[in-house]
Order: structure tokens, then sequence, then C-alpha cells
């Protein structure tokens, strides 16, 4: 199909988005386009005016900062991430989940920041931020403000961005050292959405688990940190504790049976897959 | 187009305004010529592509990102021409399938040995690996086995089983038959 008729403006600065954003409460941000495009071509969004921001050089970095933590603006697309010499040696985890995502037809137009600000339940990047404990930049006509991932993805599709809001960067703090960390996902094709998957950032200390976040996708509404098995693991090592983590896998997750897989898979897929990430993040562990 | 030459830019004759509030001047180069069109903010680049410059080879399987037949070079990358505006392609190097080889060139390595393979058999999807497998060329170096098969990943065949088109891929990048045993 075609998409709707909109406007179309390509923003002069980030200044001027936000303005544009603030004055149009129908309004789009487009960067990649790799989520919207097809949303609109399906018709399931249609606004007024399409915002791009994917020609702003101010957005169009992915650095990493004094203090060690990895930046990555709102125009930077997830193949300008992969190709970033420092990223896949300080954040394995990331640029592991990157490489899940579509194929580098998609990636090469497709934004870090597109993919956090869209929260698809499916997507990678989401679980993965919350997991790597990353912050959010946000920008609008009232101010810039900061919040961290685990407070951005509220429901599919849905973020804590407001309407007027522009998503303009992406923190990723540099992992405590030492950490392992593991990217787990079941998906029918290579490069597809994935129907589970589960990403996990793990601290060894004198031979237990000192610290760890465990966020599973594609089996809720959003992004889910299962804060209940990172209590179990905490001050016991993994493998003495699989049969409490995946009871309560069993009493925390709800998934929805839908046309890609019934609950009962994905409720199986969360265990496997959880159990796996977490005993290949101990082993990385350094 | 790439039979014309030195005649000045191409301007495509534009549709009745339906929408007026909603269009763009838009000046990008296409296969090495200039083109400059008024487009509407809703038109996909793909639909440009066929539509208003006549260059069919580009083609349109899903329109939502999925098959990978519209691909084109955008700035030397690799992209889905149905997921991106026309008006976003304004100042930018579009490559297609019509400019790899013109009609009196030879063909490209890279066409060529999708012949020599017979790496099609419809041809729907051809235009579309094609170009996913030039923007992989653009890299530079050779690409491993592996690299190429990523790259085909986001291209689907629904003819042939992908097995010539992979043969046809390593013979363009000098890589042996992936289905002859090899003595490693």
């Amino acid at each position: 199909m075609k998409p709707a008729p909109f406007d179309y403006v390509a923003a002069r600065s980030v200044e001027h988005a936000v303005e544009l954003l603030a004055g149009d409460t129908d309004a789009k941000v487009i960067a990649g386009g790799q989520s919207l495009m097809p949303m609109l071509n399906m018709r399931l969004g249609r606004p007024e005016l399409v915002i791009d921001i994917g020609r702003l050089d101010v957005l169009n970095h992915v650095r990493i900062s004094e203090s060690g933590a990895l930046l990555v603006g709102a125009a930077a697309t997830q193949t300008q991430l992969l190709a970033h010499s420092g990223v896949n040696s300080g954040w394995p985890l990331l640029t592991t989940a990157v490489s899940n995502i579509g194929h580098p037809q998609i990636r090469n137009r497709g934004t870090i920041c597109g993919s956090l600000a869209h929260n698809d339940p499916a997507a990678e990047l989401p679980a993965t931020a919350i997991a790597l404990d990353a912050t959010m930049h946000i920008q609008s006509s009232r101010g810039i403000r900061t919040i961290p991932a685990e407070q951005m993805f509220v429901g599919p599709f849905m973020t804590a961005l407001a309407p007027d809001d522009l998503l303009i960067e992406a923190e990723f703090p540099l992992p405590p050292a030492g950490a392992g960390w593991s990217f787990r996902e079941f998906a029918t094709r290579p490069g597809d959405f994935a129907t589970v998957g589960v990403a996990v950032q793990l601290v060894r200390r004198d031979g237990v688990v000192a610290d760890t976040r465990i966020v599973l996708f594609g089996v809720g509404g959003s992004a889910t940190r299962v804060h209940s098995i990172e209590e179990v693991l905490m001050g016991s090592s993994p493998s003495r504790v699989e049969n409490q983590v995946r009871t309560q896998l069993e009493a925390e997750l709800d998934p929805a049976d839908d046309v890609h897989a019934s609950a009962g898979l994905r409720q199986d897929l969360a265990e496997k897959l959880t159990i796996e990430a977490i005993a290949e993040a101990w082993e990385r562990c350094a | 187009m790439s039979s014309r030459g030195g005649e000045g830019p191409i301007h495509p004759a534009t549709p009745p305004l339906s929408e007026p509030s909603a269009w763009h001047d838009i000046s990008l180069t296409v296969n090495d010529e200039q083109v400059s069109a008024q487009v509407e903010s809703r038109l996909l680049l793909s639909d440009f592509l066929r539509h208003r410059l006549r260059l069919t080879g580009t083609h349109v399987g899903c329109e939502q990102g999925s098959c990978g037949a519209c691909s084109v070079l955008l700035d030397g990358v690799v992209v889905r021409s149905c997921l991106a505006l026309a008006v976003q392609a304004n100042g930018r190097n579009l490559r297609t399938v019509e400019g790899l080889a013109g009609p009196d060139d030879p063909l490209t390595a890279l066409q060529q040995a999708f012949h020599e393979q017979h790496g099609m058999q419809c041809g729907f999807c051809t235009p579309g690996f094609l170009m996913s497998l030039a923007g992989l060329a653009e890299d530079g170096g050779t690409p491993s086995s592996d690299e190429i098969d990523e790259h085909l990943t986001g291209n689907f065949c629904r003819c042939t089983g992908y097995v010539n088109i992979r043969k046809a891929a390593r013979q363009a990048f000098g890589l042996p038959d992936p289905e002859e045993p090899s003595d490693g």
C-alpha cells in the first residue's frame, strides 16, 4: 500500500525539529524510517506531519565520551554503530543485539534511537538498553531531560516520550569491569523479529553473582526486566539456582498467544533462553 | 535514461498537484545523470524511480521492507527504496539496477556471474539481489562467505532455493562454489 497524505519538513536543527513537534500534535519523527515507513505504507500510522531529523549532522555520531560512555546520536545508523572500532570491544552485548536486527539493508538506514523510540515489543534494542543501564537524552521546546532506559519503555509501541519530545541521544555506560554478558533470541528466520529473546549483564565476585540485569523481550507488552530472578541469583552461582529461576519465570511471565507463537511456546523459549543466557554470561565473566 | 547522455538535467513530468501543500522540489543524481523533479511528501522512492523516471528495473514486492526486491544504492549503500521517501533522496546519489551496465556495455562481473550460474528463475527478485551484492562490493575488499550469505538473507527468492544465487555471488567475488566439497 501507499502512505496516506502528509506534510514533510526536513528539520534545519534540533531546535527547529522540537519547535515543529510542539506545534503539531499529530507529527511523527523520521530518521532512518525502517520502523515508521512500513507503518505509513500499511496506513497503521497516518500523521499529518513527518519531521525528518536524518540529515542533522549534530545528531549523527557514535562516539566514546571522556568518561568512557558510548554516545549514539539520533541520526546514527545501526551500521555506523557496528562499524565503530571501539564499540564491539567495550559493548559486545550491544553489537550482538544490533547484528540481530533485520538485515544489512535495514541496518544501513535504521537508527539505534529510532528503534528505542518506536519500542516494538519484539525489538532487540529496548531490552538491551535496559540490560546495559542506558540513559535516554530527550529534548523538547520545554528543555532537555534525561531518563534511565528502565523508565523509557512503558508498553507496546509506547514510551515515556511526550508527543513533543525528541530522543536526541542514547548513552550506554561502560559495563562494570569483568562483567559477563549474553544475548539470545529465537526467530523463525535470521533477521525476523524475535519470537522471544533475552539480554543479560552479570558481574561475578568471589564465586557468586554480585550484580546482574536480566531483560526479556517478546514475552509481553514491552521489554521486561525480571527483578525476581536477579534476586534469586544474587549471592549464588547460577547452576545452583536453575530450578528457582525456572519457577520464578513461570510465576512472573504471562506471554500472550498470537499468530507467530502460542503462549506456551513463548514461555518454554523464555525459560530455555534465559537459563542458557545466564550460564553464558557467567562463563564470560573475567 | 542511460542512452540520453549530455542533454542536461532530466525533468520528469509532474502529475496534477492533488496535495499542493505537500510538494517538494528535489534534485539528485540517478545512475550518473542529474534529475530534478517535484514530488509529493508521501511518494516512495521506489515509486519515484518506477513511475516518474520509468526505471522499472527496481521491483516492488512487499512494500514493507521484507522482500528486498526494491533494493538500490543510496550514496553507495544498499537500502530498501520502498522504505524511503523520494524527498529524502534530495541531493543524494542513487544507483539502480539500470546503472550497473548500460544497454551497450558488457555485463558487470556480478551480472555475468548470475548469467553463467543461472542465479534466477522467474527473475522478479534478481534486481534486488544484484543491488545488495553491488552494495557489498562497494565496501571494498573480498567479503567472506558468511558476509555474502548475510547480505543474501536480506533478499527473498521464492523460486530457486538460493543454490544458484549463492553460486553466482561466490563466483562474482572470486570465492569457491559453496556446493562443491572443499579440501578443508
